[in-house]
This record gives structure tokens, C-alpha cells and sequence, in this order.
């Protein structure tokens, strides 16, 4: 079942396409609302085609109002429909924080149990190209703090494809977390059904010298550094965490026993964030597996910028990762 | 255009059997001993946190949900004891939520501002203001999905509760235009008791003396209703849920209320006088309805007083059940319902499989 059978290649777009077309032939309770993804086949094109299969009824535009229909998601999904609600950006969630972060993941809580909430929560996540502060946002490190949630982020289509029919089967609230640049990333996709489970970290890159950790779209970054770093001879292991709640923390301790160093590499802000967690969690469990700290590469802890100059220094990216590998292994 | 409905308003009350209102005065008058009770509990330190009672609205939720079908979908905001029980919540399961007992609605992890019971389609109390209109309008979509995409053949209606606080809240017009846009059979009661916490409406809410505005903005028909009588509620709201029921649209009805006690249970009350609330009290929903029934020669006084030993017999059974359920067990409770499948509080130590199961069924109360 693993992507090296398969064959066909897809973009990132078409794999999440293929997943919520898949989910919403096999259960009638699965629908897609959001802005611009009916008529205009979605802003980025994911929900290109669903309108014609699927009817008005179960692919639904609405207006601008991210408060309103993210609550309607989370109402219909209290009675047992099982909603993917569309963001544009992640950006544009803040407006509906009430419905995300309260309502979402608590009903099940403090209803002791009687109201869940089957919904996905979906959309592009972090730096966009020159989008400035305001529509730049990596919203995992802000949310990964609310219990009652599961928070996805895949960084390659079979991943994607597989994960969100998890997250549409999943009788909790989910927050999928995908990138406006990698949409027309292409990558293997078997044509036969697949489900990815959550918690399960994936090894993209084995290696014994220096463990790098990171979710979605810097998992790349982590590659192309790992490739640079293998050329002067360090082999490092890159962990793509898939998901962030939960979070695999036994791939990544073991992968630690073996390398001793660990470098996590993080969009979000340095400050509290999933960097921080990963790290604070390793020193919980494998203190005594480390041969120096945790090193973390973040986005700066600045606004977005506009400038691409200082968007680029701003955020991580391969010759960070290098340095930091070297500095965690006391090569520099 | 006035979306007033003349009908609704100028048609006389529709005749309700004696049976009918007396069960709505027992009703009435037991969400009033409950709401003693436990203003009486909190003041005994047996009830914590923020605590609403609903002295005075009582004929809102009561009407409203008379109105309703068992299976009407039924939210509201924080003030939310007296939809509970009005929509049939047992009251001992209400009452131990708020002693924050295992034996609560919510296995004590809601409290007052959190109530909720699946078995009588009850979505919740709602703590943020105007939080709840967008789920109003969620579950009123997923009433009309139900039928219409999974072939349910029924066609239901959803009630929305909320305060006049909760006007000036962005969410509500979000979720109005979407109901609008959508066709959503969302009704909005706007029990308008005249003040959010100590701001007085025409303080806070601009066209406070017309708030079918409100309703006009949204292409929405607009209702009123005297909140003060309980039959004038059902008059107005049984037209109002069968028109919806059958157009399968939203709509927004006011009703006018008070309420006689301050906003929670630590309000001095400064910015209304104690004639304000006493003329209120003189037109009150219970001793109003229970004139009409005497009058009419369906109750007389030792009657009453059986309805009213009876309410009070329920709520001290209530009250004796909340004192008597276990604490819920941090071992055990704390880390459950967080989600249907867990992971852990930190890390898991078994990773989850594929969640299939169906969530949220129905807890058992002890």
C-alpha cells in the first residue's frame, strides 16, 4: 500500500479532491461548504468538478461570514452530518474563533458525551508567497494548544489524500492544515482506496547521524537540506510528523536512540510553539538519548513582512536547517 | 417592507384545553421552584461559577416549546435552566450538573451555563453570547439535509433562543443571513427581558424601539409576542412553527419579557429601580395564568396549592438526588469525552486506530 507502488502521480489539489469526492460517494452525510467552492470551483481549485457530481445541495457556496458558517458546520455536525468546512486561508479562521476553538472541540466535553463533533476543518495553512502578516498565519502553533481537537498537516499528495478520508471519518472535530504552495505539488497516489491513521509519523529520509522532525510544508525544506547535508557526509533521519494531535512521539524517540541529535523544524513562531513541544516532550522521555539540546528552527519571531527579501529571513528554510544540524551535532 | 405578520397579531388566542394549560402552569411554576432552590443552593455555596436564573421568563421557553414537535431541535444561550426543563430534562439530572455531580446531564463537566440532553433534542446551553445562533442555524441545515439529501421525509424546525444582549453580536447576523440565503427553518426567539447584564437595550441596540428592523434586514418574517402570558406565547409561536415547519424557511420572533432577578447571582441591580421590577411582577405569567384557570373554573385554590406542593416535592427530590450523587472521579472523568477516540493527555502511549464508532451516544445517568 506504500506510495513506492504506485505509479500514478497527482497534484496536491487532486488528492484532496479525490478524498472528499471518495468520502461524500461512500456517505451521504458528508458534505462541503465554503466559500467560492461551488460555482467558482474553488479559489485554489480543490473542488474543481464536485458542484457537477455532487449537486447544490451537498457542495454549498456561502458568503464571506467565516463566524457563521464555521457554527453552522459545527451545528450540523452536533446532529450527526459530518461537514468539511472549506477555509480559504487558515488566516480567515480567526474571525470564527468562538466556533473553532470553543464550540468545536469542547461540545463533546462539556456535554459529557452526548453531542459530538464530526467535522473537518480545511484549508491553506502558513506562508503564501508576499501575503503579509495578516494572511500568513501557521495557525498550528496557536491551535495545538486546545484539547478536543486533531490537527493534521501532510506534506506530500498520498498523504494528504489518505489522511483527509481519515479526518472525514473521524468523530472528532479536525483541523487539516494544507499549504497554497504545495497545491500543485505532484506526487505518486495509488488509484486503489487507502486510509493513513493519525499519530502515525512517517520516516521520508533514514538516516543515523541527526534526527529532523517537522510537519507539512518544511518537511521539504528538511529534505533538500538532509540531501545537501548527505554530500558532506551527515545522513540524517527526516520525520514527517503527519500529524500534530496526536502526536507520534515514539518514532520520534526512537529515531533519537539511534541518532542522539535532533533538530525540529517548525513554521510557527518560535514562542510556545510546536517546535517547543516537540522539544519539551523529548526532554521528558529521552533526556538521557541526547548528546546536546534540541535545536529549532522556527519563523522568526516577527510579523510576516511583505518584502520577499525579509519574507525569506523570515521563514525556515534549508540552509537554516543545515546550520542548525551542524550546530546540534557540534560541527560549527 | 414590515415583515410584521398582521395575522399572528390580530387573531384572538387560539383555545387551548384546560388539561393543556394547566400542564403548562405546573410547567411554569416548577422552573420557578427550581430556580428558588437553586438560588437558595448557590447562596449555600453548592453551586459555583456564573448562575442565571430565569424568574420571570418563565412563559418564553414554556410557550415556545409547546409549540414544537418532541424532535424540533432546541438551543439557547447561558440562562438556559428553564428551556431544560421546559423541554423535559428530568430535573435532578439539571439540578446535580450544577452541584457539578457525576450524576448531572453533562456528568458535572457543563454546569449551570451548560446544559444538554440528547434524549429530548435539547443542543445545549450556550455560554458565549449569541454563540449559539450559528449552531441554530446548523442544526436547522442539518433538519433540512436530513430530509431532503437522506430522504428523511420529516420536516422539522429548529428554536434558537437568545437574549436582546445577543443582537449586537456579530455572529447572530452572520448566522440570519446565512438562514436567509440558505433557507434554513431556523427560528430566532429573541426573549427580550430589556437589558444585557446592566445595559439597558436602547443603550446598546440601535432601532431598540422596533426590532422588526432587525428582522427586515434579512428578508426575515417578523413575530411579537407578550412574554408575560403564556397562552399569547403558544398563540403566537404554534403559527409561527407550523408556517416554518411547511415553508421550511427562517424567521425572528420577540418576545417581550423580564426578568425578575439580576442578570446572575452577583448583579446588585444598580441600573433599574425596584418599581421597574414590581410592576413587572404584577403582571407575573404564573399568578396570571393560574387567575385565568380559577376563573374559568379549572382550578380552584387547593388545587393550586397541590401544583404547588407537587413542584416542590419535585425540585426537593431534585435537590436531595444532586446532594447525594458521587463526585465525579478525576481518575476516571477528567480525561473522558474529551474526543471519542483518545490519545492521551500528552503524548500517546497507544496510537488510535480509524475512528468508526457513531459519537455521542447517550450516557446512562446513574
Amino acid at each position: 500500500m506504500g506510495a513506492a507502488v504506485a505509479t500514478r502521480q497527482i497534484q496536491f489539489r487532486e488528492a484532496l479532491r479525490e478524498a472528499m469526492t471518495e468520502e461524500m460517494r461512500r456517505d451521504k452525510r458528508v458534505f462541503l461548504m465554503g466559500e467560492e467552492v461551488a460555482q467558482y470551483q474553488g479559489a485554489y481549485k480543490v473542488s474543481q468538478g464536485m458542484l457537477d457530481e455532487f449537486g447544490e445541495k451537498r457542495v454549498i457556496d456561502v458568503p464571506i461570514s467565516e463566524n457563521g458558517f464555521a457554527g453552522l458546520g459545527i451545528g450540523a455536525a452536533m446532529m450527526g452530518l459530518r461537514p468539511i468546512i472549506e477555509f480559504m486561508s487558515w488566516s480567515f479562521s480567526l474571525v470564527a474563533a468562538d466556533q473553532i476553538l470553543n464550540n468545536a472541540p469542547k461540545m463533546l466535553y462539556m456535554s459529557g458525551g452526548q453531542f459530538g463533533c464530526p467535522i473537518v476543518f480545511r484549508g491553506n495553512d502558513g506562508a503564501g508567497g508576499q501575503l503579509g502578516s495578516t494572511h500568513s498565519w501557521a495557525v498550528e502553533g496557536l491551535f495545538a494548544n486546545v484539547p478536543g481537537l486533531r490537527i493534521v498537516i501532510p506534506s506530500t499528495p498520498y498523504d494528504a489524500k489518505g489522511l483527509l478520508k481519515t479526518a472525514i471519518r473521524c468523530n472528532d472535530p479536525v483541523f487539516f492544515l494544507e499549504s497554497e504552495r504545495m497545491l500543485g505539488n505532484k506526487g505518486p497516489v495509488p488509484e486503489e482506496e487507502y486510509l493513513i491513521p493519525f499519530g502515525q509519523a512517517d520516516i521520508k529520509r533514514a538516516g543515523g547521524d541527526c534526527t529532523l522532525v517537522s510537519f507539512g510544508r518544511p518537511v521539504h525544506f528538511c529534505l533538500e537540506a538532509a540531501e545537501k547535508l548527505a554530500e558532506e557526509g551527515i545522513e540524517c533521519e527526516v520525520i514527517d510528523g503527519r500529524t500534530i494531535r496526536p502526536l507520534d512521539m515514539d518514532t520520534i524517540i526512537e529515531s533519537i536512540r539511534k541518532t542522539n541529535y535532533c533538530v525540529v523544524v517548525d513554521q510557527s513562531w518560535p514562542f510556545g510553539s510546536v517546535a517547543s513541544e516537540v522539544a519539551t516532550q523529548i526532554y521528558e522521555r529521552a533526556m538521557d538519548h541526547l548528546d546536546n539540546r534540541v535545536y529549532r528552527v522556527c519563523s522568526d519571531d516577527v510579523p510576516a513582512p511583505y518584502s520577499k527579501t525579509l519574507e525569506q529571513a523570515m521563514l525556515p528554510n534549508p540552509g537554516k536547517i543545515i546550520k542548525a544540524v551542524k550546530q546540534a551535532m557540534y560541527l560549527e | 417592507m414590515t415583515m410584521t405578520d398582521p395575522q399572528a397579531v390580530s387573531q384572538p388566542v387560539e383555545r387551548v384545553s384546560a388539561k393543556t394549560r394547566l400542564k403548562w402552569l405546573r410547567d411554569m411554576m416548577l422552573i420557578r421552584e427550581f430556580e428558588l432552590r437553586t438560588m437558595q443552593a448557590y447562596q449555600e455555596a453548592k453551586i459555583g461559577g456564573f448562575c442565571h436564573v430565569y424568574i420571570g421568563q418563565e412563559a418564553c421557553a414554556v410557550g415556545c416549546i409547546a409549540a414544537t414537535n418532541p424532535d424540533d431541535p432546541v438551543i439557547t444561550a447561558y440562562r438556559d435552566h428553564g428551556h431544560a426543563l421546559a423541554r423535559g430534562m428530568e430535573s435532578r439530572y439539571a439540578m446535580a450538573e450544577m452541584f457539578g455531580k457525576i450524576g448531572g446531564c453533562a456528568k458535572g463537566k457543563g454546569g449551570s451555563m451548560h446544559l444538554f440532553d440528547k434524549r429530548t433534542h435539547f443542543y445545549g446551553g450556550h455560554a458565549i453570547v449569541g454563540g449559539q445562533t450559528p449552531l441554530g442555524a446548523g442544526l436547522a441545515f442539518a433538519t433540512r439535509y436530513e430530509n431532503e439529501v437522506l430522504g428523511e421525509g420529516k420536516k422539522r424546525v429548529t428554536l434558537c433562543f437568545l437574549g436582546d444582549g445577543a443582537l449586537n453580536q456579530g455572529a447572530l447576523h452572520e448566522a440570519m443571513n446565512l438562514c436567509t440565503i440558505l433557507e434554513l427553518p431556523c427560528i430566532y426567539v429573541v426573549e427580550n427581558n430589556r437589558y444585557s447584564m446592566g445595559t439597558s437595550i436602547e443603550r446598546g441596540t440601535s432601532m431598540a424601539d422596533d426590532l422588526s428592523t432587525k428582522a427586515a434586514a434579512y428578508g426575515m418574517p417578523y413575530f411579537q409576542a407578550d412574554g408575560m402570558d403564556v397562552c399569547a406565547v403558544y398563540n403566537v409561536m404554534k403559527r409561527v412553527v407550523d408556517r416554518m415547519r411547511s415553508e421550511q424557511r427562517p424567521a425572528f420572533v420577540e418576545i417581550n419579557t423580564y426578568r425578575y432577578k439580576g442578570h446572575s447571582m452577583s448583579d446588585p441591580q444598580k441600573y433599574r429601580t425596584k418599581d421597574e421590577v414590581s410592576e413587572y411582577e404584577a403582571s407575573d405569567p404564573i399568578r396570571r395564568l393560574a387567575d385565568a384557570l380559577i376563573a374559568a373554573g379549572a382550578l380552584n385554590e387547593d388545587g393550586f396549592k397541590e401544583l404547588n406542593q407537587s413542584v416542590r416535592d419535585e425540585v426537593r427530590d431534585a435537590i436531595k438526588w444532586a446532594e447525594q450523587s458521587p463526585e465525579p472521579d478525576p481518575a476516571a472523568d477528567l480525561y473522558s469525552d474529551v474526543v471519542t477516540e483518545p490519545f492521551g493527555e500528552y503524548g500517546p502511549t497507544s496510537l488510535p486506530e480509524m475512528c468508526d464508532h457513531e459519537p455521542g451516544d447517550v450516557p446512562e445517568s446513574p
